[in-house]
């Protein structure tokens, strides 16, 4: 027999669950966005410089000119022109048709071999300064790397004293598609629990089917878990979607262990879904749930949750306000889970502030969620 | 324990609202006895929804006690709403799902065990007539239907007392009188006890028991006739021959004596102050004296709306209206002002207006009336230009709005069905704005603002937001930016929709005075009654016109032996069953 609780509990779990399959857009929001963002963030967004128009202009070509320019367009990271003179290569800057231009002068091969310093010029354009440093880098690495074989060629120690060699952790080949792709799944997973429960939940105040509700033998709490279970199932498959995507599509590899994965997911699943509730009984209205949600959770995961723009290089005063965003923690889990592996010390902080959050804001809901019109 | 379905004790109730604190409800006390169907009454803004939401344990009272069966409702709200069922006035159905799915979400939260599911369902369905409808969606039936599935989800566990917040407003009478049914044959078959709150006085008639509120204090409790009883000997219907009844109303209606006087049928039913002998009533002079047709003063028995507005008309701030229109037969000029051929209007396959033909003369009240969905709205945008006709053609004032000039738009106002006035904009500057909308500008929007404020009495409000005013003010306001640039014809979509019987007397009283003075006035409405104020009317019905005339052809249409006298609605639902009957009959 089942209990009078648990029917009217399983009541608006299915009233839910029908509401979900009957509108698309939720559906939409839950299995088209991941693949969208995902796609858009793993292909088409790339913090990286690929493919960078290259102009080089060597004043007098000759064998040594040559090697270096093969060197640039063996790199995969540039796309080389090349100018007969300087002035034609600072005309397709001014047009933008390269980035950067790379020039040797006439002096460039005669002093190199006569072993004198041999500087070649770079010119790039500034406009964006973060590509800017890129290309400056890539540009730098290239010539580095040449300069080296060119002087083992010619049985020659290189005069510098001090080489950096570079070892990338994590991420060796300083992909962005590898830390974007966990962010993005920040996203999906606050676009679920916030905006989506929030908009569903004031839909009910705007009906005025909440009155109707409010009336029956429902308890308020079973309400409330009626509301999350479908939400909480809706976002965790929404979750192993972008995770299959992820590991599959975009081969982020997946260091860490899937289950601490899964948990530290549901967990900030249901800070989200608990914002969202809050939300909507806040605003009762689903235009002002709306924008609330993407004001106070959206915005925040994207700007400062360390998704996209590093939380160390922000002013103080910012990095303070991180501190009360969710996905911040929820960012670092699943960046370090993802690139890095079980990280303790890492994880360990970061659920735990998760788990705060989560008993927070169950009690200011609860408190918010009364059976009463007023 | 008594056996009281519902007890108040001195239940007050205060909100606060711009710092100002507002007694909804203030010191009310009353029972309200098992078995019985007790309807709760008042204008708008009396306090109606409040105390049924208190007795559902929705809201707290500030002071007092309510018991439901024997259960406090404030200790313990979860065991009352186990046993009461609310419908609230937007009752909560989901729209998007079925109607068999509403009816399972709603068994599971009323815990009704699965094995008696199936017979309610099938019982429930029955009774309203919605069996072959599981399957559709809520969000897709009709007003009438949707009340109906709101009435079985409610009645699922057979409450022990059933509260309905206006089941009817908005239902066409056909609906309404099967909603009527199965709570009466609920109270008959399970002994249940109704509270229901309604604007419709003639329902409040077919209660058991009816308590007034007015101003959130209890006015009065009794049998509608116990109540109308008092009235015995003051109400007459009056006829003079040869003065059309408007004009009679509202000469009348100033008379000395006179409390109220309604147009009713082809004459006027008055309400005095006092108990007189019919012979003893001393009509004003100028209708014995320019008039020579024969004048019939009959003795009627007393309803309860008489009651009603003898109660509060007292209370009322009513100024009569001190201007009399000259007397006048036959209207000025017989020249149609609007005129209508072969309108047709399709959505897609779906036929929405399907050639209807009418005339309007200048100076006359023109009825559209039918049921939700019959195409009368529709009709009425393409009249007034806001909607291209599919067919046929459409001149109001000889133009055609849809490509008229905008000075042509001056000479018509409009007041649409929704409040369409700015909410966060007060009295004065929303009449300021549709005035200089319509050209307005200087001495003259000044003097009309001033004209506006003092006829619709809106001096108290001149500062308050249009969004906080009282429904029945908003009306006010509504017609009264409606008619800021003095048109000549004036459309008027649903005007007394969810407005209180005190409202609506006050509207048409308005509306018959522009008549009057020569305004052509198109109206929608679907309060039956109300056809009664109309010179001519047509009824639709699925895009169709069913009937065209005056209020007397109609009601002539549906006279017969068992009703020698029916009412408009009577008439109405006559006409709707004549038709099916053709249907079917052309069908088979």
């Amino acid at each position: 027999m089942i209990s009078p609780s648990n029917m009217r509990l399983w009541g608006i779990i299915r009233k839910e669950a029908w509401q979900i399959v009957r509108d698309p857009s939720s559906i939409a929001i839950a299995f088209v966005m991941p693949v969208v963002l995902l796609y858009l963030f793993g292909y088409g967004i790339s913090l990286n410089a690929k493919d960078i128009p290259l102009g080089l202009v060597a004043d007098k070509p000759d064998l040594i000119t040559q090697s270096l320019q093969g060197s640039f367009e063996r790199s995969e990271f540039f796309n080389l022109m090349t100018f007969n003179s300087i002035q034609e290569a600072q005309l397709a800057v001014d047009e933008r048709l390269i980035d950067g231009i790379v020039w040797m002068r006439s002096n460039f091969s005669s002093n190199l071999q006569a072993g004198l310093d041999a500087p070649i010029n770079i010119i790039i354009n500034g406009v964006d300064s973060n590509q800017a440093n890129i290309t400056n880098g890539y540009i730098q690495g290239v010539w580095q790397a040449w300069l080296t074989h060119f002087a083992e060629s010619k049985g020659v120690e290189l005069s510098q004293t001090v080489q950096i060699k570079q070892r990338v952790w994590f991420n060796a080949a300083l992909s962005s598609r590898m830390y974007l792709v966990p962010g993005v799944i920040v996203i999906i997973m606050t676009i679920i629990g916030s905006l989506l429960t929030a908009m569903v939940v004031a839909r009910e105040w705007e009906r005025g089917t909440m009155e109707a509700l409010m009336v029956t033998p429902l308890r308020m709490k079973e309400m409330l878990v009626g509301k999350l279970i479908p939400y909480f199932i809706l976002g965790m498959a929404s979750m192993f979607l972008s995770l299959a995507l992820a590991v599959w599509q975009f081969e982020v590899p997946l260091r860490g262990s899937f289950w601490i994965v899964i948990v530290t997911s549901a967990l900030f699943m249901l800070v989200s879904l608990m914002i969202g509730l809050l939300i909507s009984i806040v605003s009762k209205n689903q235009f002002v749930a709306g924008q609330l949600a993407i004001i106070i959770t959206f915005l925040p995961a994207f700007i400062l949750s360390g998704f996209l723009f590093d939380i160390n290089s922000m002013p103080t005063a910012i990095q303070a306000v991180t501190l009360i965003v969710p996905s911040r923690y929820f960012v670092s889990l699943l960046q370090t889970l993802f690139l890095a592996g079980d990280v303790w010390p890492v994880i360990i902080p970061n659920s735990l502030v998760l788990l705060a959050m989560l008993i927070f804001f169950y009690v200011i809901v609860l408190r918010k969620f009364k059976k009463r019109l007023e | 324990m008594s056996d009281a379905a519902l007890k108040l004790s001195s239940v007050s109730k205060l909100f606060e609202s711009h710092g100002r604190v507002i007694k909804a409800l203030d010191d009310v006390s009353f029972e309200i006895q098992a078995g019985k169907v007790t309807g709760l009454i008042g204008p708008d803004g009396a306090g109606k929804t409040t105390l049924m939401r208190l007795i559902s344990g929705l809201l707290v009272p500030a002071s007092g006690a309510i018991e439901v069966v024997g259960i406090d409702v404030i200790s313990d709200p979860l065991a009352v709403q186990s046993q009461l069922g609310y419908m609230p006035q937007r009752f909560g159905l989901y729209d998007d799902l079925t109607v068999q799915q509403n009816l399972d979400l709603y068994a599971d939260l009323q815990n009704i065990a699965y094995k008696d599911r199936q017979p309610r369902f099938d019982q429930l369905m029955n009774m309203t007539g919605m069996s072959p409808f599981t399957k559709r969606l809520a969000g897709n039936l009709s007003g009438g239907m949707k009340q109906k599935l709101g009435l079985a989800c409610t009645l699922l566990r057979s409450p022990k007392l059933l509260i309905l917040d206006e089941p009817t407003v908005g239902v066409d009478p056909v609906s309404r009188r099967e909603l009527w049914e199965i709570i009466y044959q609920q109270v008959s078959q399970v002994g249940m006890s109704v509270l229901l709150s309604t604007a419709y006085m003639d329902e409040a008639e077919r209660c058991d028991e009816v308590v007034l509120l007015h101003e959130g204090k209890l006015l009065m409790q009794g049998k509608p006739k116990d109540l109308s009883q008092p009235l015995s000997g003051r109400t007459f219907h009056i006829s003079v021959e040869g003065v059309r009844h408007r004009t009679l109303q509202q000469v009348l209606s100033n008379a000395p004596d006179v409390l109220d006087a309604l147009i009713e049928g082809e004459g006027v039913r008055v309400v005095m102050e006092q108990v007189v002998d019919a012979k003893a009533i001393v009509l004003p002079q100028v209708l014995t004296q320019e008039t020579h047709g024969t004048v019939s003063i009959d003795p009627v028995k007393p309803r309860f709306e008489d009651a009603f507005i003898a109660r509060l008309k007292t209370k009322s701030t009513i100024t009569q209206q001190t201007t009399i229109a000259p007397l006048s037969v036959s209207s000025s000029a017989d020249k149609a002002v609007i005129s209508v051929d072969n309108l047709t209007r399709t959505f897609g396959e779906f036929i929405a207006v399907n050639k209807i033909s009418f005339n309007v003369k200048k100076g006359e009240v023109f009825g559209l009336l039918g049921a939700n969905g019959a195409g009368k709205s529709t009709a009425f945008r393409m009249l007034c230009g806001l909607l291209p006709v599919s067919s046929g053609k459409v001149s109001v004032a000889g133009l055609d709005l849809r490509v008229a000039a905008a000075d042509a738009r001056r000479r018509i106002g409009y007041m649409a069905q929704k409040f369409s006035l700015y909410s966060d904009l007060s009295v004065t500057q929303n009449l300021n704005f549709f005035s200089s909308a319509y050209g307005l500008s200087g001495k003259q929007q000044k003097q009309r603002l001033a004209w506006a404020i003092t006829t619709f009495e809106l001096e108290n409000y001149k500062n308050t937001n249009a969004g906080n005013l009282p429904l029945g003010y908003k009306q006010r306001l509504s017609f009264a930016a409606a008619l800021m640039h003095e048109p000549e014809i004036l459309f008027l979509d649903e005007p007394t929709s969810g407005v209180d019987p005190l409202a609506r007397r006050e509207f048409w009283e308005r509306t018959n005075h522009l008549a009057e003075m020569g305004v052509t006035i198109l109206v929608t409405t679907h309060f039956m009654d109300e056809a009664n104020y109309c010179d001519h009317l047509v009824i639709m019905e699925a895009g169709r016109i069913l009937a065209a005339g005056t209020p007397l052809d109609m009601k002539n249409l549906a006279r017969n032996d068992e009703q020698p006298d029916p009412s408009m609605e009577d008439a109405f639902i006559y006409l709707l069953n004549s038709n099916d009957q053709k249907h079917q009959a052309v069908i088979a």
